[in-house]
């Protein structure tokens, strides 16, 4: 570990970004790019980049990257101190939140709120699939996304044996 | 009025939703959230479609990663903050130790043109998940007290909004959200009571 990484300030950075993160990490990368590669020069760009990548490929939440982040920073102590500061203060106030809103499920409320943000949270799932579908151009990879969407909509076909085809098919070059 | 439905399942301990959720960690590759909605209602039955949407609704809203905090909340339903903490955790060590694995093999083999490709065609599967588990939950707005032609209107322009327009997603929530929570709110005075329930 480089001895001049600040730790805390890391951590004191991801703990304030936290609670920006309406819709997930992924929401303020631009800003842990200004820090992380800009302010205090801990990553090169490509490296900011292939931190993304590597946890999108990996098994588990995608929030990963940032402990990907983190690693190639200042190692398991980075890995660390950026994944506890984006965690700690959004599963608080997640736990708080559905306390709070179970205990009054009956009020109207609470029961508004739940109906009417329904299918916005359907929509951003689409939007989701969209996004990551139009950044890669080309006719075989949309066709390859349309039949997996098919496959689990309308099948019980494991999810991992349609990632494996993907990757297999893609391994291969046709996509 | 009670928010379990009698034919649903439970998990047994801490250790099972510890259990589960690494599984389930495991399995999503590009993403959690189909692998999570197809363990949690279909083969484990702990939650309705309905009670997913809702969970995800509120994961959605607060800051943070929307699978984590479908964990936590899910966990703490059953068991209290342990329950939150032990499916947290499952979602996140095993998988935690798998991507700091992949970093340091990653510098190897990253120009390899056989592993790009992989990667490319896994993340095309993994957005035909998404959108196909999108498609199965829209099932859940059958029983909206807003009526389906309101949620048609509010799930495409939610959709054009972050989609096409790339609108920020705090302001598309802080919009679309509020007419559609104030709808909501005027159909569930309006006596529809019965059909927020019939689910």
């Amino acid at each position: 570990m480089p001895p001049s990484v600040d730790l805390l300030a890391l951590f004191g950075h991801f703990l304030l970004l936290s609670l920006l993160a309406i819709g997930g990490a992924i929401t303020v990368v631009p800003d842990m790019h200004r820090v992380m590669v800009g302010e205090m020069g801990l990553l090169s760009d490509a490296q900011f980049n292939a931190s993304i990548a590597i946890a999108q490929a990996s098994p588990g939440p995608n929030v990963l990257f940032v402990a990907v982040m983190g690693y190639q920073a200042a190692g398991l102590a980075g890995a660390a101190a950026t994944l506890a500061g984006i965690m700690l203060p959004s599963t608080t106030l997640a736990l708080a939140a559905a306390r709070w809103s179970h205990a009054r499920r009956d009020w109207r409320g609470v029961r508004a709120f739940k109906a009417g943000m329904a299918p916005i949270v359907i929509a951003l799932m689409f939007a989701t699939g969209w996004i990551l579908t139009a950044q890669t151009p080309g006719w075989r990879h949309v066709l390859l996304t349309v039949a997996a969407a098919i496959l689990v909509w309308r099948t019980r076909l494991h999810l991992l044996v349609m990632i494996a085809v993907g990757a297999i098919v893609g391994g291969l070059g046709w996509v | 009025m009670t928010d379990e439905t009698p034919s649903l399942a439970r998990p047994s301990s801490e250790r099972e939703l510890f259990v589960v959720f690494t599984l389930l960690a495991l399995q999503g590759f590009g993403g959690v959230l189909a692998v999570a909605q197809r363990v949690l209602c279909e083969q484990k039955r702990w939650l309705t479609r309905e009670q997913f949407v809702e969970v995800l609704a509120f994961g959605q809203v607060l800051p943070g990663p929307n699978v984590c905090n479908v964990a936590l909340m899910v966990g703490d339903r059953f068991f209290g903050w342990r329950g939150a903490f032990a499916a947290l955790a499952g979602m996140m060590t095993v998988p935690l130790v798998i991507v700091l694995a992949i970093t340091v093999a990653y510098s190897q083999y990253a120009s390899n043109a056989i592993v790009a490709g992989a990667l490319k065609g896994m993340g095309a599967v993994a957005a035909g998940l998404i959108v196909g588990t999108a498609l199965k939950l829209t099932s859940a707005l059958r029983v909206s007290p807003m009526g389906i032609p309101a949620c048609a209107v509010l799930l495409v322009s939610a959709f054009v909004a972050v989609a096409i327009l790339r609108w920020p997603l705090v302001w598309v929530l802080l919009g679309l959200g509020t007419v559609a929570c104030l709808l909501a709110w005027r159909r569930l005075r309006a006596g529809s009571e019965s059909a927020a329930e019939s689910g």
